[in-house]
């Protein structure tokens, strides 16, 4: 039996797969590489692109990452999966976002909130409507 | 029984989440061993702390007992106690809840995010988390918190207050027999990397762990709603029949002492 090493390829919302393999490649940051068991300890950004984990028996798997991290000890493959794709002006932009949507709650200008405070008061309106007309009616006998 | 399957689910992606994170941090670790010369701005360095951040996540609906109040409660504490020493204190919401409070609280709120819905994902918490990082960085801010429920059991859930930045997790004894990684394509990126997405999934933890807080929360309150309505109907019942009764034996008694006039 040839030799092989684990594989773990995780994302922050799950495990994606687990096991055995006789060889993985995957597209690091520098180029592609191919990694065989007791391959020395190795870590490395991942580009978006395909991970394809090799059996012993030769039969590969693709596994598609939008990037993340490679981590290789000797008998460990570890591949962290990024689950969104990532670049740094998409992060930033995604900041900004989150920074004007606390400026806007705070200004009282979310349309959300708006409706939400239009839905109790309406709630409030109906409730008020029910009682005069209950009102009426034991009057009204 | 809606709120019972949700809770499963939830649960479900708490254990999902948790192999990655456990993972990042054995590599974290050792490369906090591997390379002492390069010191993160996220690793644990003495500074002092004028300012912190709070990372509040909270439930989007209401209905679920005391949970979010309680939260808040503890938080509220928790900047009493800042305040009294100086401490400036910034926040970040995440769940409408949260937002809610922060707009009768006052305090300065760097960003918010709200309706995750039940299935929330790791990238609409990006931009959340990267606001309070971006802060850390710009050293507007000492130290980040993160404000959240913990899953004891269905019938307990305990609000906690943990720090994610400067990172003070186990940092493992140091390794007997020295190795280093080969980097690619050199430590610091990597390192950057992998600390951001920690603190991420750490938020993103902490988000998927309160939504099932929520939905146990929610169900033993559904659940002693019902058991209190119960109870006031067996009530009402028995007023009720109590009433009837007498309006009876009143109406009786009119018609037997009404025969025996004639």
């Amino acid at each position: 039996m040839a030799t092989t090493m684990r594989v773990d390829i995780v994302s922050a919302e799950g495990a994606i797969h687990s096991g055995a393999a006789a060889m993985v490649y995957a597209t690091a940051e520098m180029g592609e590489v191919g990694i065989a068991p007791r391959h020395t300890a190795f870590i490395s950004r991942l580009k978006p692109g395909d991970v394809r984990v090799e059996n012993e028996h030769g039969e590969q798997e693709h596994f598609y990452v939008s990037g993340g991290m490679l981590e290789v000890q000797p008998t460990v493959v570890t591949v962290l999966a990024d689950t969104a794709i990532r670049a740094r002006d998409l992060d930033e932009a995604a900041a900004l976002e989150a920074k004007r949507r606390a400026e806007d709650a705070l200004a009282g200008q979310s349309a959300k909130f708006e409706y939400a405070r239009a839905q109790i008061e309406l709630a409030e309106a109906v409730a008020q409507l029910r009682a005069i007309e209950k009102l009426r009616k034991m009057k009204g006998r | 029984m809606v709120a019972a399957s949700k809770m499963r689910k939830a649960q479900d992606r708490m254990s999902a989440s948790r192999p990655y994170a456990e993972k990042m941090l054995q590599v974290i670790s050792h490369l906090a061993h591997a390379t002492p010369e390069y010191r993160h701005s996220f690793m644990a360095i003495e500074r002092e702390v004028k300012a912190v951040g709070y990372i509040v996540v909270s439930s989007d609906r209401g209905l679920c007992g005391g949970l979010n109040s309680n939260l808040f409660r503890r938080l509220t504490s928790e900047i009493k106690a800042h305040q009294a020493t100086g401490t400036d204190v910034a926040f970040c919401a995440i769940g409408s809840k949260a937002l809610a409070f922060f707009k009768r609280f006052g305090g300065r709120m760097l960003g918010q995010i709200t309706h995750l819905g039940d299935k929330p994902h790791i990238e609409e918490l990006i931009g959340t988390v990267k606001v309070m990082l971006d802060a850390y960085e710009a050293k507007k801010i000492d130290a980040i918190y993160i404000v959240s429920n913990e899953f004891v059991n269905t019938m307990t859930q305990r609000p906690v207050i943990r720090q994610l930045v400067p990172i003070s997790g186990e940092v493992h004894d140091a390794l007997p027999n020295h190795w280093d990684y080969i980097y690619e394509p050199d430590a610091r990126s990597v390192l950057d990397a992998l600390l951001t997405r920690y603190v991420e999934s750490l938020v993103y933890q902490a988000v998927v762990e309160n939504s099932a807080c929520e939905q146990a929360a929610r169900m033993v309150a559904m659940k002693s709603a019902s058991d209190n309505a119960g109870n006031l109907i067996g009530e009402l019942q028995l007023v009720y029949n109590k009433a009837r009764q007498a309006a009876i034996t009143q109406e009786l008694s009119e018609i037997v002492s009404g025969a025996s006039a004639v």
